[in-house]
C-alpha cells in the first residue's frame, strides 16, 4: 500500500457507498463491448479506439494505485510535437497511432 | 452554501439556469470568452461578442443575486485564424479595461496546432505586460496531456508574469500535477461525460489538498450542467467532508484567486476567509 488514504470514509464504507454504481459502470462496459461484437467483432481489433479500450480493461485489472493516471496517458497523445496544420476542430478520445507516421 | 463559478458560459444559458444557479447559491459567475459552436467570420462580430459578455450578460445575472465578471481573449477553437487572432489582439488592450473583466482568457490551444501557439503565446505577452490574471483552458481528451505540456512551456518563457495570477483550467488526474508543482492555480470543471466527474474531482482534492484547487460547472451551449458545482458539493457531503473544507474550495479559493484583480469585489455579506487546515 503505498497510495495514503485521505478520505474520512474507510475503505469498506466507500465500497458500501459506491459499488452498486461501480457495478452498473461495469455491466455497461462489458454491455458497450458486446454490442460492438455482436455488430462486426473485426472492428474491436481494427479500430484504433477500441485497440485502447482493450488495453485499458486490462489495465483495470493491475494492482497498482495508479489505475486511473495510467489508463489516462494510453488514452493520451504521446508526441507534444505541434500540428503544422489544423486537421480537425476537436480530440476524438483516443490518440491513433497512425497520425504519427503521417507527422514524421 | 455560497460557492462562486469561475467557468460558466451564460450566454449560452437561459435564465431558468441563472435562477437554479442562484437557488443553489451562487453568487457569483466568472465567464471566459469562448468559441460560440461555429467561426465567426469578423472581428466586428467578435467585438460584439465581447459587448455581450460585459455589457448584457452581468444585468441578466443582476435579476437573480448573481456578480457576473468576464475574461477576454482569442478562443483556443478559432485560435489557428492568425489574421482574426490579430485583428483582435490589436482590440484587446482597451477591451480588458472595461468594467467587470477580470483578466484575458479563455485562451490557450485545442488541437495544438503552430498557429494556436502564436496566439496563445502572443497573449500570454500581452498579460505579463499588463500584469492581468490569465484563465487558461487545456485541450480536451488525447490532447490534454500534450496541450497542458506546451502550455506551461510557454509561460515558463514569461517568468514576469507570477504564478500565482494564473489559472490553468480543464485540469485531469494526468495534468493536475505539473500544474501545482510549477506553481499554478489548477482548475477542475465537472462535466457529464468528457472531462471530470464530481467524484473524480473529489478524489483530487482528496489526493492534492484543497490549495489552489478551483471547481467549476463549465456550462456551455454542450451537454453540460450549469449547477454541477452544488453537486460537488454534495458528492463532498457524501464523503463525509467538513462544510468547512468544501466552502473553502468553492468560496474562499475562487475569492483569493480572484481578488488579484482590483475589480473583483468580494460577494457582500460574507466573511473574509479563514485558512483551513494549513
Ligand atoms: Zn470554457
Amino acid at each position: 500500500m503505498t497510495a495514503r488514504p485521505t478520505s474520512p470514509l474507510t475503505a469498506t464504507q466507500l465500497v458500501d457507498e459506491y459499488f452498486i454504481e461501480n457495478r452498473n459502470r461495469l455491466l455497461e462496459i462489458a454491455a458497450f463491448l458486446d454490442r460492438i461484437d455482436r455488430a462486426d467483432p473485426s472492428v474491436a481489433a481494427d479500430d484504433f479506439r477500441m485497440r485502447v479500450f482493450a488495453e485499458a480493461v486490462t489495465a483495470l485489472t493491475a494492482a497498482a494505485p495508479e489505475r486511473l493516471a495510467h489508463i489516462q496517458m494510453l488514452l493520451s497523445d504521446p508526441d507534444a510535437t505541434p500540428l503544422e496544420a489544423l486537421d480537425r476542430k476537436g480530440a476524438v478520445g483516443a490518440y491513433d497511432p497512425s497520425l504519427r507516421e503521417s507527422r514524421s | 452554501m455560497n460557492y462562486i463559478d469561475h467557468h460558466a458560459h451564460m450566454v449560452s444559458r437561459t435564465t431558468d439556469d441563472y435562477a437554479h444557479m442562484a437557488l443553489t447559491g451562487c453568487v457569483a459567475v466568472t465567464e471566459p470568452a469562448f468559441w460560440a459552436g461555429w467561426d465567426r467570420s469578423t472581428v466586428e462580430g467578435m467585438e460584439d461578442y465581447f459587448r455581450q459578455l460585459v455589457d448584457f450578460e452581468p444585468k441578466r445575472a443582476a435579476q437573480y443575486g448573481i456578480r457576473h465578471y468576464a475574461w477576454l481573449g482569442m478562443n483556443p477553437k478559432e485560435s489557428d485564424n492568425r489574421e482574426l487572432s490579430r485583428q483582435v489582439l490589436a482590440r484587446l488592450p482597451k477591451l480588458l479595461d472595461g468594467p467587470g473583466v477580470l483578466g484575458v482568457g479563455e485562451i490557450g490551444m485545442n488541437r495544438v496546432t503552430r498557429n494556436e501557439i502564436a496566439t496563445y503565446t502572443d497573449q500570454i505577452a500581452l498579460a505579463a505586460e499588463r500584469r492581468d490574471l490569465v484563465l487558461i483552458h487545456t485541450p480536451h481528451l488525447e490532447d490534454k496531456h500534450k496541450g497542458t505540456r506546451v502550455t506551461i512551456d510557454v509561460l515558463e518563457r514569461y517568468p514576469s508574469l507570477p504564478r500565482g495570477r494564473v489559472l490553468v483550467d480543464h485540469a485531469e488526474e494526468h495534468t493536475i500535477e505539473m500544474i501545482l508543482d510549477h506553481g499554478f492555480w489548477a482548475g477542475l470543471t465537472l462535466y457529464p461525460q468528457t472531462k471530470v466527474s464530481a467524484q473524480r474531482a473529489v478524489d483530487m482534492i482528496e489526493r492534492f489538498g484543497p490549495d489552489r484547487i478551483l471547481v467549476a460547472g463549465a456550462c456551455d451551449w454542450g451537454p453540460s450542467e450549469p449547477v454541477a458545482v452544488p453537486k460537488f458539493i454534495m458528492e463532498m457531503r457524501r464523503r463525509k467532508h467538513s462544510d468547512a473544507l468544501i466552502h473553502e474550495i468553492v468560496f474562499d479559493n475562487p475569492v483569493r484567486f480572484l481578488s488579484q484583480s482590483p475589480k473583483f469585489q468580494r460577494p457582500a455579506g460574507t466573511p473574509e476567509p479563514a485558512r483551513v487546515g494549513s
